[in-house]
């Protein structure tokens, strides 16, 4: 049969000859290599002192912007919580009583504002669907917890802080 | 013997047997680090600088754990088990030359706890008894695992102490005696064993990777097959007490290897060293030789170990029986007909 490639090769097994079958220099080339890592630099990030760079468009903890006067962005359109393909976010929305024009940009605001990071994919979805860009996926690495109950993040966690003013 | 002369050998075992132990125990801590250089990481660097402190935590951790004895194991061999492989692994110390006397005023301290005539067959003697430790440790686990890795660390060093010993005859006729002290004398200088019996050498020490169970003839232990091997069911200090046997008998195999072939505490230029810094200070630089030997053949221990597979059971027995026998007695008989015609 025609070969489909030129990539076959023809093994022949020859039996070991003694010098081979000493091993010794197969051993001698092995401890040569193992000699060149030993002195290579270690490759290792010492973890919790040192961190990897993440790329430039890496997704992770979401963070609740505010606009350039400190007031919450987000209006609770759902737009966020319709697209998300694990249905991670939930949201209850309130409307602003007067007086409370400095922390909400717009009417309407979301009093309550959940995602549940163990359901969250971190497709980022919800920051292409956010017409207010209110939601980025800009943090660290969502950290871990014990309880299933504590990954449900609410705006305690999710807002940034206020404005120093 | 004067009380004196007591005190001064008690304090000597004292000594050797700590720096024996504090070898072992900073070998594992070796062993990691040297792996992990061989492998292009850290190796432990959390406990103290340099995670210098890791062996003692180790050490802690194996005395904190829970001891488990299975209720089908036979209770006292159990136990036995462990103990005759941690004690003989620390008698084997007891022959070794570590240094010339040292000459303080009229009293000569020897640096050997005692020079018994016959010094290569107690080691030898004792090395085969290190493997009633696991083969009793192995048996008495009652567990398939655990004796099947004991059945193997058995016939694996009943096959090389055959051609260790043959390698070793082939030292004697050279040599002449069996005192390792005398041994070490006759290397006086750079005349080392090494350049009289190489091949004798490369046998030795083929042989020394296989009756300290080390990689790549670990397969009393080896994790993929067995589980753990022979000490499978065995947990707290006891387990410790294992490995820490493997530490020590690597330890002194390094020694006698450096005793046997390597000029244990010679060097070139000890004659000049000897008259000019006295009496005291070149013994110790001696013994700093001799210590560097053993700390270079430990390191090679543990590069072997990083660098080459298991060998397979056939291939192991293969090795032994086939071409290491042969090979020593060809080399008994190159060095008779060398001594005999030149």
């Amino acid at each position: 049969m025609e070969p489909l490639s030129n990539k076959r090769k023809v093994l022949d097994f020859k039996p070991l000859n003694l010098l081979e079958r000493s091993y010794l220099p197969e051993i001698a080339k092995g401890l040569t290599i193992t000699m060149k890592h030993f002195f290579k630099k270690d490759v290792t990030i010492r973890y919790p002192e040192q961190k990897r760079e993440f790329s430039e468009n890496f997704r992770g903890q979401h963070s609740l912007k505010r606009d350039e006067e400190g007031k919450e962005r987000c209006t609770a359109c759902g737009l966020c919580a319709l697209s998300c393909p694990a249905e991670a976010i939930t949201m209850t929305a309130a409307e602003r009583q007067p007086g409370e024009e400095n922390l909400y940009r717009e009417e309407k605001y979301a009093a309550v504002y959940e995602i549940n990071m163990l359901r969250c994919i971190f497709c980022g979805l919800c920051e292409e669907a956010c017409p207010k860009e209110a939601i980025y996926l800009d943090g660290d690495i969502v950290p871990t917890d014990f309880l299933r109950k504590d990954f449900i993040y609410g705006k305690d966690k999710l807002v940034e802080p206020p404005l120093n003013k | 013997m004067e009380p004196l002369d007591i005190g001064i050998k008690f304090i000597l075992i004292v000594v050797i047997f700590l720096i024996s132990l504090v070898v072992a125990m900073y070998s594992t801590y070796a062993e990691r680090k040297l792996a992990a250089f061989f492998q292009d990481r850290v190796g432990p660097n959390r406990a103290g600088p340099g995670g210098m402190f890791q062996p003692l935590a180790d050490g802690m951790k194996m005395f904190m754990k829970e001891e488990i004895i299975p209720t089908q194991s036979s209770g006292l061999l159990f136990i036995v088990g462990p103990s005759l492989a941690i004690m003989t692994a620390c008698i084997g110390s007891a022959v070794i030359p570590w240094g010339q006397a040292i000459t303080i005023g009229s009293r000569v301290i020897p640096l050997q706890v005692t020079d018994i005539n016959v010094g290569i067959l107690y080691i030898f003697g004792e090395v085969s008894l290190g493997v009633y430790g696991i083969m009793i440790g192995g048996w008495a686990s009652n567990n398939k695992y655990s004796l099947l890795g004991a059945i193997r660390a058995a016939s694996q060093n009943i096959s090389y102490e055959i051609s260790m010993g043959l390698s070793i005859i082939a030292l004697l006729m050279v040599t002449g005696t069996l005192s390792l002290k005398e041994i070490t004398e006759q290397q006086h200088g750079w005349h080392w064993n090494i350049l009289r019996q190489p091949l004798g050498f490369i046998i030795f020490i083929v042989c020394a990777f296989a009756e300290t169970n080390r990689s790549p003839f670990d397969l009393p232990e080896c994790e993929t097959e067995l589980v753990g091997g022979y000490h499978t069911e065995y947990s707290s200090m006891k387990l410790g007490f294992y490995l820490f046997a493997e530490y020590i008998n690597m330890f002194i195999s390094s020694a006698v290897m450096a005793t046997l072939y390597w000029g244990g505490y010679n060097y070139p230029g000890m004659d000049w060293m000897a008259a000019h810094a006295g009496p005291v200070i070149a013994p110790l630089i001696g013994v700093a030789v001799m210590f560097a030997k053993v700390f270079a053949f430990i390191f090679f221990f543990m590069w072997v170990r990083w660098t080459i597979p298991r060998f397979r059971y056939d291939q192991l027995m293969n090795l032994g029986w086939k071409t290491l026998i042969p090979l020593a007695i060809l080399n008994i008989v190159l060095t008779g007909l060398f001594i005999t015609f030149l």
